[in-house]
């Protein structure tokens, strides 16, 4: 095939980027080489649309052993142990085969993690579908959920929580984000540097197919109608064979044989060999011969471009092959030396004793396009008044039974218990919560992770936005008594070329910086998903923030399940009101316009700190961090965990009684104390110059607000947990 | 007592049970499929998880295992074999026990807390356990218990039903059989009651902090009946 500017363009390429290519080259590619140049600079594999913001994050902080740049992010949690962790959108697949789409996206992201030499130990997911009424979106829920329990129970990893959210915004752009925790000794972690000349590069783990081609640079445009079409280019899972190619690479890693090691992910051989060889500033020479291939007469273009799952690429030490060759054949993976490390500086490839591409390696990576893109900063929205009128006529009970019904909020055992969150035995705190926990096996240590996103917050305003999604992590690691240490980010949004769109990008990830900085919660891996745009559309924005964090000792995490009668149930942090971009805006009063909830930097942290100091005093029986819905619906799920009741009443405020119980201000957790610690409690609050209201009493089995209103607990559990699995089943 | 705990190619519940039989006292060894002999064993585990990835059936190429001969061997010669989750798949597979495990009637993984009651307790497995019902923990897709109106008179007539999916009060209804299994079975023996298989993961609830402790219940009592 000759190559030219049109071929150049069809392969996703801009006209002046393929004058740039031949720039470099000081020649025409061919087809091979163009096919590289179309994986390695699209927008998925070079963030040329991001990393000029991403500068901005904060990624260094005392207990990060490694930020983004690697497989997956690294923090120290003592005693020699660390934790590996990243998050990761497989979106557009997974709109387009919901199966295949989320079930790899979860098999990529902890090939990502074992790939640096720790063991899984946990799966969350952040999944977005359109609106339930939507003809999708039934069939896409379904299908992604089934995928990504179909690979996390296969290879025996448990999910541990998650989140789901459904807007209309997603119609036409499902978001399916991974994320894996995996752990290992500080001194065993791998990395993709290439170091060293005439090194073996081994190829492991899977065959290659023709599945998959160009994933990575679908994943880089706009649906259209004519996304049907793009199926063949979803990749297709096979977790039986990742879970031999984990325990095959974890047997290897135990010795001393793996110079680097890099997982055949997005671009598959292409980007995996071009980064070792970028990394340590090396060259790689490759017969494609050599490469196990599944289908007959691939060609070279073929070979580097297949997305086929369940493979690595390794650089070992010379004299090594047999003894790492042995493990694989025990494990029944194909086990194939490729090539060579070279002192060329350029990725060589040869097919049928022919070479077919020779590419300097800083061409590809160096010298790959960055954007400085156009984009619009948002306006603060103007707030909107209640008007007495609009809510006089509201009755509480029916609002807070219809806000635990809302789709956003309802329980989704539906959803997790089609996922093994027991699996490993050391899930402590299992999906539902404020975040999952599982113990550091052998040990008395736990790590607690969340994954959160508001997307509405960040749509009306999305520096407060990008703010408030990395509070609200800090304070669901908080709620289970975790100290939070470290972030990952998933950052899908629409395409980058409209203004808007880039905006919303640019004053995110503003707000993810400031708050991550202020509250010294580093970013230290992450993934950027353009294009989650369909036509003119674009989903509304969505990063999705990863937090981890550790409980030093797991006999002391919280859940926020009401523990006992008569115990003193509290608010910590203000509540001013704020109504606006809430549950109860939106969907009660139908008000979609406004600001959301300012975000206090100084209070979040102060408060989260403070209630940390409670728990490590043992003063906190339940806690639960008040999020969409407001004070109330926090306290009626506490209520339905512990199947407890409360008499609840309204401290004597200046805003009314709707506005106190649903108002979703930030910073704010409600505690279970025992009322002999009042005291103490008080003090410590106090002390720390943080906010409380005495909100009320533990009962038996009924919700009392103010002596009046009442409703029996199970009448909301009801409320709460048949929404999902009516939906399901019709 | 010694146990054995069997390795196949996409085990995953290997570690747990050999973590839940060292708890409480069992000397265990791990034995890789590919093996010929069985360790001298006490007891032999098939744990759970996905063999082979489910392929072609759930647990059928794992009972062709070269392991598996030894273990049926061991079985027929009057020795303690436990199959759980998909090892009860593979027992099923080999014949040991009889019935097939289909999918579950939802068409869904379930991973949740059961209650089961023992309906047969002259075996080692279940003898002198003082609860009637147990609260366990299943993980699966394709646990739903299905045999022959021929082998389900054979089966009640032998008392090879080993436990039944009730509530916590020990009613076996159909509200509470969680795949569709047939009256409710959760696991059987075979006719000698030295093999059981059943779907439940006792090794998942041996530590009040996991999802609860009548495994560490099950499992004391089984090495003590050994003993």
């Amino acid at each position: 095939m000759i190559v030219n500017e049109q071929v150049a363009v069809d392969h996703g390429l801009k006209k002046d980027e393929y004058a740039k290519i031949c720039k470099l080259l000081k020649r025409t590619p061919n087809i091979t080489e163009l096919g590289i140049f179309s994986a390695m600079w699209n927008e998925h594999c070079s963030y040329k649309s991001s990393r000029l913001h991403l500068k901005k994050l904060p990624t260094k902080g005392k207990k990060v052993i490694q930020g983004p740049g690697e497989n997956a992010g690294v923090i120290d949690i003592e005693d020699n142990d660390a934790i590996v962790f990243k998050i990761e959108s497989h979106n557009h697949p997974s709109f387009i085969e919901p199966y295949q789409g989320a079930a790899t996206g979860v098999g990529g992201i902890m090939r990502d993690v074992f790939t640096m030499g720790a063991r899984p130990i946990a799966n969350l997911n952040s999944i977005h579908f359109g609106s339930p009424q939507h003809k999708k979106t039934k069939n896409l829920l379904r299908g992604v959920v089934h995928g990504i329990g179909g690979y996390g129970n296969c290879i025996g990893v448990p999910t541990i929580a998650g989140q789901t959210s459904f807007d209309s915004s997603y119609n036409g752009n499902i978001l399916v984000n991974a994320m894996t925790l995996g752990l290992v000794k500080k001194d065993k972690i791998f990395y993709s540097k290439a170091a060293g000349l005439n090194k073996p590069v081994i190829y492991v783990g899977s065959k290659t197919g023709r599945d998959g081609i160009h994933g990575a640079s679908m994943a880089s445009a706009s649906f259209d109608e004519k996304i049907e079409e793009k199926k063949p280019t979803v990749q297709v899972g096979d977790p039986f064979t990742e879970k031999l190619l984990l325990e095959a690479c974890l047997e290897l890693m135990a010795g001393d044989s793996i110079i680097a090691i890099q997982d055949m992910g997005a671009a598959g051989l292409t980007s995996s060999s071009i980064e070792m060889a970028s990394k340590g500033n090396l060259g790689i020479e490759i017969n494609l011969n050599k490469v196990p291939c599944r289908e007959a007469k691939m060609t070279p273009y073929e070979i580097m471009l297949s997305e086929s799952q369940e493979r690595m690429l390794i650089v070992l030490e010379n004299g090594k092959e047999e003894q790492a060759k042995k493990i694989f054949d025990k494990w029944n993976l194909d086990f194939a030396v490729i090539g060579k490390t070279t002192k060329s500086k350029k990725i060589e490839l040869y097919f049928d004793e022919e070479k077919v591409a020779d590419i300097p390696v800083n061409t590809l990576v160096e010298n790959s396009p960055m954007y400085d893109r156009k984009w619009k900063k948002a306006k603060l929205p103007k707030k909107n008044k209640i008007k007495k009128e609009d809510i006089k006529h509201l009755k509480i009970i029916d609002v807070l039974k219809k806000i635990l019904a809302n789709p956003n909020i309802c329980g989704k055992e539906w959803i997790w218990q089609q996922y093994d969150h027991t699996v490993m035995g050391d899930t402590i705190q299992k999906p539902g919560g404020d975040a999952g926990v599982v113990r550091v096996h052998g040990t008395d240590k736990a790590v607690a992770a969340s994954v959160d996103s508001s997307a509405v917050y960040c749509w009306a305003h999305p520096l407060t936005g990008g703010k408030q999604v990395v509070c609200e992590s800090f304070r669901n690691l908080i709620s289970v008594g975790a100290k939070p240490i470290a972030i990952t980010n998933c950052l899908n949004f629409g395409s980058p070329e409209n203004e808007t769109n880039m905006g919303e990008f640019v004053e995110c990830v503003q707000g993810i910086s400031e708050a991550s900085d202020y509250l010294k919660f580093p970013v230290v891996s992450g993934n950027v998903s353009f294009y989650n745009q369909t036509k003119d559309q674009g989903i509304k924005p969505t990063p999705a923030i990863g937090g981890v964090g550790l409980i030093k000792d797991y006999k002391n995490m919280i859940s926020m399940d009401f523990k006992e009668v008569d115990n003193l149930v509290l608010v910590i942090g203000k509540t001013e009101g704020h109504i606006d971009q809430s549950v109860f805006a939106r969907t009660i009063l139908d008000e979609k316009n406004g600001p959301p909830p300012e975000v206090n930097l100084f209070n979040e942290k102060n408060n989260g700190e403070t209630l940390l100091k409670l728990i490590d005093n043992n003063l906190i029986k339940s806690a639960h961090d008040v999020s969409l819905g407001g004070i109330i619906t926090a306290i009626a799920k506490m209520c339905i965990k512990g199947k407890k009741g409360i008499n609840i009443n309204k401290p004597k405020y200046l805003i009314n009684q709707i506005e106190y119980l649903f108002a979703e201000d930030q910073g704010r957790y409600i505690i279970e104390i025992n009322k002999k610690d009042f005291k103490k409690v008080a003090d410590i609050l106090h002390k720390n110059a943080v906010h409380f209201d005495e909100l009320g009493t533990i009962n038996e089995n009924e919700l009392f607000i103010n002596d009046k209103t009442k409703v029996t607990i199970d009448e909301l559990s009801t409320s709460n947990k048949s929404w999902l699995t009516n939906y399901m089943s019709k | 007592m010694k146990s054995s705990v069997i390795t196949f190619p996409g085990s995953n519940c290997d570690r747990d049970m050999d973590i839940a039989l060292k708890k409480f006292g069992f000397k265990n060894k791990m034995v890789w499929h590919a093996d010929a002999e069985l360790p001298k064993s006490d007891l032999v585990v098939l744990p759970g998880g996905f063999s082979y990835g489910d392929y072609l059936r759930c647990g059928s190429m794992a009972s062709k295992s070269k392991i598996m001969q030894s273990v049926i061997n061991f079985a027929n010669s009057g020795g303690m074999v436990m199959g759980i989750c998909n090892g009860f798949q593979i027992l099923v597979e080999t014949g040991l026990v009889p019935g097939v495990l289909l999918r579950n009637k939802y068409l869904q993984f379930i991973c949740k807390n059961v209650f089961v009651k023992i309906n047969n307790k002259q075996n080692k497995y279940f003898k002198n356990v003082n609860n009637e019902v147990l609260e366990f923990h299943i993980a699966h897709n394709e646990g739903n218990y299905f045999c022959t109106q021929d082998q389900l008179k054979e089966i009640e007539d032998n008392d090879q039903i080993a436990i039944n999916y009730c509530d916590e009060n020990g009613k076996i209804e159909d509200q509470f059989n969680p795949n569709g299994s047939t009256k409710n079975i959760a696991g059987v023996f075979n006719k000698e009651k030295n093999v059981l298989g059943m779907m439940p993961h006792p090794e998942r609830m041996i530590d009040k902090s996991l999802s609860g402790e009548d495994g560490s219940l099950f499992f004391k009592n089984l090495i003590n009946n050994l003993k």
